[in-house]
């Protein structure tokens, strides 16, 4: 299968890469991993007119922490360097209990987590976990750079609220303000496929208390779904099997699932609620290595 | 190598100009002119003639048409060809010297890792990079590690042996 015709220009600085989309005047693309754009191409679900593939821009595969404890991705950071991050590993139990999930192995080498957010896949991984730490994306355009909170920059089914001319350059988790804690579940038919049901959850703790939390689903709705009354019900007391059990009430019943080949909504919804549970009772903790096991903790289904 | 392209005369050559790109494949240098929608799959199997990459799905899901860019297994159904500017591309037809197999190749017959034999170029690639990078893998790290490449035939077990006794080969080789 053959894209349509394009142009493509592969710039090296930044500025260029603007410039040509700003030309590009809405008929362009960014092209960074290219594992969801390069298959929307063949199946011609996508034609743009100009590809802009920004690999050979310096300086966008990082992902480090700020003194602080910000942590920031770059556009070219694929998942597969989020996989092996010992940083992640250590500081990240949401993000590292989801990089191994993303895709599969090979796929994971060459796409990139910023580009996946772009994309607004309703059944994408990061944009979860992104929404649920309370992330943003950093977009630079002709007029500077802007910062875009998960929450608002998709708009819809595989719609984000950049300009034409912008590129997001980077994502951005904000620092913890206590003990971070979480983790990520994915029911998928097999390694690869589209989520079935994921989601993500990323606790803060002092002490006892919830002094933050946030509840993201992916799969069950038109788009990533903030599960912002869950995430409520966990904060201001310490985790109990009773505020675990309303978090969890309350993630499935904002859920919006549809029946289709991978199971029945009444059955997505259900493992909404299994999830937020099963997570929030067994969460994986900051700093403690043997939480993010190598081979992931994905629920397969048959 | 040869590929032919519509002619479709000077305003739409302005439009949409074939790119000339250099690259080198099992340690061949080649240079290239292609259209930006070449699929790198295609400059593979069409342009060089290297057939061993198999193309199976098409759609980034079956993994045989995986290859090595820069050391890093990548489909090559799902990567444009002009990206391949500058860079290595290993194949499966790169695996063996002159005169001997590579320990993966002799795994797969050893160990019966393969059937049908069209999903192997891509399991052995995948393999490659995985040893590459972790030259003592469990046998869950194999089954991991391949989990982007589908085999229908074997039901695995035997490319999972196949590749732990290359690990092992290579490890002795190593060790020599």
């Amino acid at each position: 299968m053959y894209p349509s015709r394009f142009r493509y220009e592969a710039p090296h600085s930044l500025g260029e890469a603007i410039q040509l989309l700003h030309d590009g005047g809405g008929e362009a693309k960014v092209l960074a991993g290219g594992q969801s754009l390069v298959p929307l191409m063949k199946l011609r679900f996508a034609s743009p007119e100009l590809v802009v593939d920004i690999n050979n821009l310096p300086g966008l595969a990082y992902h480090r922490a700020e003194a602080d404890g910000t942590l920031r991705i770059g556009a070219l950071t694929r998942h597969a360097d989020l996989e092996h991050s010992e940083l992640l590993r250590g500081t990240q139990p949401t993000m590292a209990a989801a990089a191994p999930l993303i895709a599969d192995p090979i796929v994971r080498n060459r796409g990139t987590l910023v580009g996946s957010l772009c994309h607004a896949d309703p059944q994408g991984d990061w944009a979860s976990v992104v929404l649920a730490l309370g992330g943003s994306v950093i977009a630079q355009g002709p007029a500077g750079r802007r910062s875009i909170p998960m929450s608002e920059f998709v708009t819809g089914p595989f719609e984000n609220m950049l300009e034409t001319d912008e590129i997001a350059i980077e994502a951005v988790i904000p620092a913890p303000r206590g003990h971070r804690a979480g983790g990520y579940l994915k029911l998928e038919r097999r390694v690869g496929d589209f989520a079935t049901v994921g989601v993500a959850v990323a606790i803060e703790t002092s002490g006892e208390m919830v002094t933050r939390a946030g509840v993201a689903l992916t799969g069950v709705g038109g788009s990533t779904i903030a599960a912002t009354e869950a995430a409520a019900a966990l904060t201001g007391q310490p985790l109990t099997p009773e505020s675990i059990a309303a978090a969890a009430d309350l993630a499935a019943q904002v859920a919006r699932p549809r029946t289709d080949h991978r199971g029945s909504a009444e059955y997505k919804r259900h493992m909404v609620h299994t999830f937020v549970e099963r997570i929030l009772t067994n969460p994986r903790h900051a700093g403690a290595n043997g939480s993010t096991a190598h081979t992931g903790t994905g629920e397969r289904a048959a | 190598m040869t590929l032919v392209y519509d002619d479709r005369g000077d305003e739409a050559a302005d439009v949409f100009p074939v790119r000339r790109i250099k690259f080198t494949i099992n340690g061949q240098k080649k240079i290239a002119e292609v259209e930006p929608r070449l699929l790198l799959s295609h400059l593979i199997r069409q342009g060089v003639g290297l057939t061993g990459t198999h193309m199976g799905c098409d759609t980034t899901n079956c993994g045989a048409c995986t290859v090595l860019v820069d050391g890093r297994a990548v489909k090559s159904c799902t990567m444009l060809a002009v990206q391949v500017d500058g860079r290595q591309i290993e194949t499966v037809e790169g695996l063996a010297g002159a005169s001997e197999l590579h320990p993966l190749q002799e795994g797969f017959r050893e160990e019966h890792g393969l059937q049908c034999g069209f999903c192997t170029p891509g399991m052995m690639m995948a393999a490659k990079a995985l040893l590459a990078a972790n030259p003592d893998p469990t046998e869950e790290e194999v089954r991991w590690g391949l989990s982007g490449n589908l085999c229908r035939c074997t039901g695995y077990q035997n490319i999972v042996k196949s590749v732990l006794w290359a690990a092992e080969k290579l490890r002795a080789q190593a060790g020599e």
